[in-house]
């Protein structure tokens, strides 16, 4: 790698661009946003910055608490379900035949390129009233049961849309698994569930954390899931904030509840970047 | 050692288990069948309703005449295409200084760079949102023609996509022989002139995949564009938010169909360029 002051031309001609984007059309608008986060409403579309925490002391009324509570508990839920359904796939997917881990990896991949809304709809379809799943079980003389609009169809949701993201963090640490430890512990009389809570798990911790990450934050700040399975009956902050933006037009609020969830954001990779400093500095 | 067991036979061979293997094939199953459901319900001849009555052209007929479909889906091709260009170029400057210099703070930029990947969506649409109307450049746009309304659209997806288009240039160039570089230039080759010879031919596998992801991700975007969207430039996605706010219907199931198939493409051709990457890196 070369020292910045060595070519200067080329070190500013590349930085420049990446720069420039970065700070114009992402760094400065959140800037702007916390500002405004302290700001208060004079008219339809002004505000002022008054420094006040009105916006922020409003987040935590009781209505509000209560959906911060709930967008936090659904979250969690839909979090511990992606583990629990990912973990085993992660770990099936390093223990197939070689020829298999390509096709399987992009099974688990290519649902995450689909189109979020449009796998969302698809989930309506399956699960109305009058959907597939509906049909099937009245088949056999059940139903029909009303299954979205309500907190378990947004857990389902935000579970089908996110899993991938858990299952590739944990492939990659289970893949890097050193098995001679698995076999040693086998050896040594483990049975397989000992072996698998004593040694495959501590080890791919990692994994679970940055899985646990990638999966809780995009689930804490849904807006389209809890608003299409949910409906009136199952409000995230990802809702409220953009209420404040489309409909209530009350910026400032909004923006304190955006604000609200990157705190929680930075958090959670604060946590992360600590857990990988301690974990990385035992194995030294 | 375990890869020279008989497949199966020994302790770890896990992946021959049956109830791993079924529990595979549920989740497969619970991942794909609305999906599918979804690509061959596009086909029923039934206007409601989720009972098989008959194959058929027609929806995608009607979707392909829709005219405001239509106009989405020009607007959403357009702006991918745009946006995907403008990131490509970004995003591979930036995985090259990333890749080349040392530099204070270099950690700090880094992170700073990968946020726009990690922050809640909806935070980055309503900071855009803002910005856009504070700046005047909503107010602006909304009177442009085509395709200079979609301005802010575009800005907007540049913004989230040039960094994953940077992860995934740097991370080909990681595999890149740099004595190439030093031969290059020891040879009389300039700075330019290595570039374009040298290192740019061996980026281009990362740099396609890049492009292709950029384009995927602004094709797919809704909550982004959502918020940065002026009354008048409608994108497909949003399009297909509003149609489903009505119901449920086969034409969007056709008009869906149209996307997965586009992404799915786009998606398939990328892994197949990155997958010599990782074999490079060890």
């Amino acid at each position: 790698m070369d020292s910045w002051r060595g070519n200067l031309r080329v070190f500013w001609t590349l930085f420049t661009p990446g720069t420039f984007w970065l700070l114009i059309f992402f760094i400065i608008p959140l800037a702007w946003m916390f500002g405004i986060s302290f700001s208060e409403k004079t008219s339809i579309t002004e505000t002022e910055f008054t420094g006040t925490l009105a916006n922020y002391i409003r987040s935590f009324d009781a209505i509000y608490l209560q959906i911060i509570w709930k967008s936090i508990w659904i979250s969690v839920l839909a979090t511990v379900f992606c583990l629990l359904l990912a973990y085993p796939i992660a770990f099936g997917i390093c223990f197939v035949p070689v020829r298999w881990k390509p096709l399987l990896l992009l099974l688990v991949i290519l649902p995450f390129w689909i189109n979020l809304l449009i796998r969302t709809y698809a989930l309506i379809a399956v699960f109305r009233s009058q959907g597939y799943l509906n049909l099937v079980l009245g088949w056999v003389g059940l139903g029909p049961f009303e299954m979205l609009y309500n907190d378990g169809a947004v857990i389902m949701g935000l579970v089908y849309v996110y899993m991938p993201f858990m299952v590739l963090p944990l492939y990659a640490t289970i893949e890097r698994l050193d098995r001679s430890y698995l076999e040693a512990s086998l050896d040594l009389g483990g049975s397989q569930f000992q072996t698998f809570w004593k040694v495959t798990l501590p080890l791919t911790m990692p994994g679970i954390i940055t899985g646990i990450i990638l999966v809780f934050i995009p689930c804490l700040g849904s807006f389209l899931t809890p608003d299409m399975l949910g409906g009136a009956n199952a409000i995230m902050i990802g809702n409220v904030i953009e209420r404040q933006f489309k409909s209530a037009n009350d910026w400032p609020f909004g923006s304190a509840l955006s604000f609200l969830l990157l705190y929680v954001t930075f958090a959670a990779l604060a946590l992360r970047a600590y857990l990988a400093a301690r974990s990385t500095g035992a194995d030294v | 050692m375990a890869e020279t067991l008989k497949p199966g036979s020994g302790p770890l061979g896990y992946g021959t288990r049956l109830w791993l293997r079924s529990l595979f094939v549920a989740i497969f199953i619970a991942l794909y069948a609305p999906i599918a459901t979804l690509i061959a319900f596009s086909f029923n001849t039934a206007k409601r309703g989720v009972v098989w009555r008959g194959f058929t052209w027609d929806n995608y007929e009607k979707a392909w005449n829709n005219v405001a479909l239509q106009e989405a889906l020009l607007n959403s091709l357009t702006i991918a295409f745009i946006a995907t260009i403008i990131a490509t170029i970004i995003g591979a400057m930036a995985a090259l200084f990333l890749w080349r210099f040392r530099f204070p703070f270099k950690p700090a930029y880094e992170g700073v760079m990968a946020l726009p990947i990690v922050i809640p969506e909806i935070c980055m649409g309503v900071s855009l949102l803002l910005f856009f109307i504070y700046t005047g450049m909503m107010g602006w746009s909304v009177g442009m023609p085509w395709p200079l309304n979609l301005i802010n659209i575009i800005i907007a997806h540049v913004a989230f996509c040039f960094p994953f288009v940077a992860v995934v240039v740097r991370s080909r160039l990681v595999g890149f022989n740099r004595q190439f570089e030093e031969a290059s230039k020891d040879l009389g080759a300039s700075e330019w002139q290595t570039f374009w010879n040298v290192i740019l031919p061996f980026m281009m596998p990362g740099l396609v995949a890049g492009a292709l992801l950029a384009f995927t991700l602004s094709l797919d975007d809704f909550v982004i564009t959502f918020f940065t969207s002026g009354p008048e430039t409608v994108t497909f996605p949003v399009k297909v938010y509003s149609l489903v706010r009505r119901g449920v219907s086969p034409e969007i199931n056709a008009a869906s169909t149209v996307l997965i198939v586009i992404t799915v493409i786009a998606t398939i051709i990328a892994m197949k360029l990155q997958a010599p990457q990782k074999t490079g890196e060890g």
